[in-house]
C-alpha cells in the first residue's frame, strides 16, 4: 500500500472524500513526517496542532465537499495568515501575527485545506537559494553524495517540503523565479501564473509589478487543481485581472498536436552544462513524438533581462520594505530620536542582501540617477515584453531548461552576488513580460540531481502550458528519486 | 559609474539603514559590481521607446463609493512593537 504522504494531492482529496482514509489519518501522516524532517528546515512556524483539531472536526461533522477537502498543506511565509506568525523569512517581522488573511491561502481554507504551518524561504524573497533566511538554510532532499545542497530559492522552504513529502502541495511567490527554479532544483512541478492571475493581496510584497503566487505541486494536474482554487478577480488587489476564470484542470489535455512550440536560440548561454543542454534537446523530442511543431525563434534582448530585472526589482523593493520603520509591527531597535531610531530598526531587522538591493533600489531611483537607471529599464523591459509579443504571433508556447544548473551546494554563491543572481538567467524574463510559465522535473545529471524543463506560455493562457505540461510529464515519466537519508 | 564612500553614506542616509565602516566597505565592493552588470543596458539603442512600468493593461476598476468599517482600530495597533492607548509611540520627535 502506497504511504499515504506519497499520494498526489488529488488522489489524497479523492480518498477523503470516498471515506477511504479518514482526515485525521491524512493529517497524523503529514504530522509525524514533518516531526521527523527538521533537519531540512523546511518550515519557519507549525500549526501541526491546529491542523489536527480542523481535521477531527472535519471527520465529526463529515464535511468533506471542498475542492482540496481535508488537503493539509503548508504555504510559503510570504502569505498572511491570520493569527498565525508571518515573517517573510525576515528578523524584522518576528512574532508579527496578521490580523488577517492573504486572499490567495483564504481560498484554500474556503475549499477546505488546512494550514500544516508556514514556509522558509529567503528574506523576503530576495535570493535563489533560501540563503538569505534569518531563519537558516533550507536543505534540499537531495543531497550530492555526502554534500547539502539548497534547495533553491527563494520558495525553497515550498520546494524542499514537497519534494520531501511535507506538505500535499503548496503556494509560493514568484517575483524573478521564485516558484520554478526552486522546483527544478527538487523535482517537482512549479506553476508561474500570468500576472494579475492570482491576487496578491495579503502577500508580503517584494516587487509589486512582477510578484505573483503560484502552485508548487508534485504533478501537472495538481497545479492546475490548486491554479483552479487560487486564481480569480479580487477587488482588493487593483492589478488583480478581471477575466474569466479558467477550469484548468477539467480542460487539462494530452493532445497537443500540432501544437506550436519556439525554441529561442538566445537561452543557449555559455558554460551551459550538457547534461542541461540534452535534457532540452530531449524535451523537443518528446514534443516532436507528441506531433507538436518545433520551430526555431529569436528573443533579442535576452541577455538584458537580468540587468533589467536588478534595477526594477530593487527599485520597487526599496519603496515596499519602507514601511519597515519599527512603529507600526515587526521589530525595533532603540534610538535617540526618531531617526536614529528607524536606522538601527533597518540595520538590526535587514539582511544583508534585503540591504543590498534596498540601496541599489534607493540609488536608482535618486535624484540625478532615475533616469540613467530605472527609467531606462523600463524602457527594456518594453523590448523584452515586445520580444515576446512577435514570438507569440509564431508559436504557441516556448520551451526552455529553467534554470542553468542543477541545485549547488550550500555557500558555493554566498560570496558573490552576481553569480547568484544568473540562477535566473531562463526565468526573469517571464516576469518582466507578466507570462505564465511552468517548470517541470525533466531528468537527472550525472550526479543524479533533478533538472526542470521550462514551458512560457500568452498572458492568461495557463491552459495551453499545462496541456503541454501534461503531456511532456507523460512521455518524461520522471520519478522521484527521495531517498529519506534524513531521517 | 562608480560608487564611492561618500555616495554609500548618503544612499544609507536616504535608506534609513544605520553604516558603519565595515558595511561602507562591503556595500563600495557590491554595489559597484551590481551597477557595472546592470549597465550592459547602456549597449541598447533605446530612444523612443516608451517606458513599461506595468504590464496590467486593464483600466482601474472602480468600486462603489459607500462606507465600509474596516481596519478595526485594536487590529490596526495589535502588532507594535510599543504603544500606549490608541496610539504608536516613538522617540520624542519635537523638542
Amino acid at each position: 500500500m502506497t504511504a499515504i504522504v506519497k499520494y498526489t494531492l488529488i488522489e489524497l482529496v479523492n480518498k477523503i472524500k470516498s471515506k477511504e482514509i479518514s482526515a485525521v489519518d491524512a493529517t497524523n501522516a503529514y504530522v509525524e513526517r514533518i516531526q521527523k524532517s527538521k533537519k531540512l528546515n523546511a518550515f519557519v512556524t507549525e500549526t501541526l496542532e491546529s491542523a489536527l483539531e480542523q481535521a477531527k472536526k472535519a471527520d465529526e461533522i463529515n464535511q468533506k465537499d471542498g475542492a482540496l477537502s481535508c488537503a493539509p498543506i503548508a504555504v510559503k511565509d510570504l502569505f498572511c495568515t491570520k493569527n498565525v506568525q508571518t515573517t517573510a523569512s525576515s528578523k524584522i517581522l518576528k512574532n508579527f501575527i496578521p490580523t488577517y488573511e492573504s486572499t490567495v491561502t483564504s481560498k484554500l481554507w474556503d475549499q477546505g485545506a488546512f494550514l500544516l504551518g508556514k514556509l522558509n524561504c529567503d528574506e523576503f524573497a530576495m535570493g535563489s537559494s533560501n540563503e538569505t533566511s534569518a531563519y537558516g538554510n533550507v536543505i534540499n532532499p537531495y543531497k550530492n553524495n555526502n554534500d547539502d545542497l539548497v534547495p533553491g530559492g527563494s520558495s525553497g522552504g515550498c520546494s524542499s517540503a514537497v519534494a520531501a513529502d511535507l506538505t500535499s502541495a503548496t503556494v509560493g511567490t514568484d517575483t524573478g523565479g521564485s516558484i520554478r527554479q526552486p522546483a527544478a532544483f527538487t523535482g517537482i512541478v512549479g506553476l508561474k501564473p500570468t500576472y494579475g492571475r492570482c491576487s496578491r493581496w495579503g502577500i508580503v510584497a517584494f516587487a509589486s509589478s512582477l510578484d505573483q503566487a503560484g502552485p508548487m505541486t508534485k504533478d501537472v494536474a495538481d497545479s492546475a487543481l490548486m491554479l483552479d482554487v487560487i486564481s480569480g478577480h479580487d477587488e482588493k488587489d487593483s492589478t488583480s485581472a478581471n477575466v474569466k476564470k479558467g477550469e484548468f484542470l477539467k480542460n487539462l489535455n494530452k493532445d497537443i498536436k500540432g501544437l506550436k512550440v519556439g525554441i529561442p536560440k538566445e537561452y543557449i548561454v555559455d558554460n551551459m552544462p550538457k547534461a542541461i543542454q540534452s535534457l532540452w534537446d530531449k524535451g523537443i523530442e518528446l514534443m516532436k513524438d507528441s506531433g507538436a511543431i518545433i520551430k526555431n525563434i529569436s528573443l533579442p534582448h535576452t541577455k538584458y533581462a537580468l540587468p533589467t530585472y536588478y534595477i526594477v526589482a530593487p527599485a520597487e523593493a526599496s519603496s515596499n520594505l519602507a514601511r519597515y520603520d519599527g512603529v507600526k509591527y515587526g521589530f525595533r531597535a532603540p534610538g535617540k530620536d526618531l531617526i536614529e531610531m528607524y536606522e538601527n530598526t533597518r540595520a538590526q531587522g535587514f539582511g544583508n542582501e534585503v540591504k543590498r538591493r534596498i540601496m541599489i533600489g534607493t540609488y536608482v531611483l535618486s535624484s540625478g540617477y532615475y533616469d540613467a537607471y530605472y527609467l531606462k529599464a523600463q524602457q527594456v523591459r518594453r523590448l523584452i515584453k515586445n520580444d515576446f509579443d512577435s514570438a507569440f504571433n509564431e508559436v504557441d508556447t516556448i520551451l526552455t531548461p529553467t534554470a542553468p544548473s542543477s541545485a549547488f551546494k550550500i555557500g558555493d554563491k554566498t560570496e558573490d552576488p552576481i553569480a547568484m543572481y544568473l540562477n535566473d538567467v531562463f526565468t526573469v524574463p517571464v516576469n518582466l513580460a507578466g507570462l505564465p510559465a511552468i517548470s517541470l522535473p525533466a531528468g537527472m545529471d550525472e550526479y543524479g540531481l533533478p533538472l526542470g524543463l521550462q514551458l512560457i506560455g500568452k498572458s492568461f493562457d495557463e491552459q495551453t502550458v499545462l496541456n503541454a505540461a501534461y503531456a511532456l510529464e507523460e512521455k518524461i515519466g520522471f520519478q522521484s528519486q527521495v531517498k529519506d537519508w534524513w531521517m | 559609474m562608480s560608487i564611492n564612500k561618500e555616495t554609500v553614506k548618503k544612499i544609507s542616509k536616504l535608506s534609513r539603514i544605520a553604516s558603519n565602516e565595515q558595511f561602507e566597505d562591503s556595500m563600495i565592493k557590491d554595489l559597484n559590481s551590481i551597477l557595472t552588470f546592470v549597465e550592459q543596458l547602456n549597449e541598447l539603442n533605446i530612444k523612443n521607446i516608451e517606458p513599461l512600468s506595468s504590464v496590467v493593461e486593464q483600466k482601474l476598476l472602480q468600486r462603489e463609493d459607500v462606507v465600509k468599517i474596516m481596519n478595526e482600530k485594536e487590529d490596526v495597533l495589535k502588532n507594535s512593537p510599543h504603544k500606549n492607548e490608541n496610539y504608536f509611540v516613538v522617540p520624542k520627535v519635537i523638542e
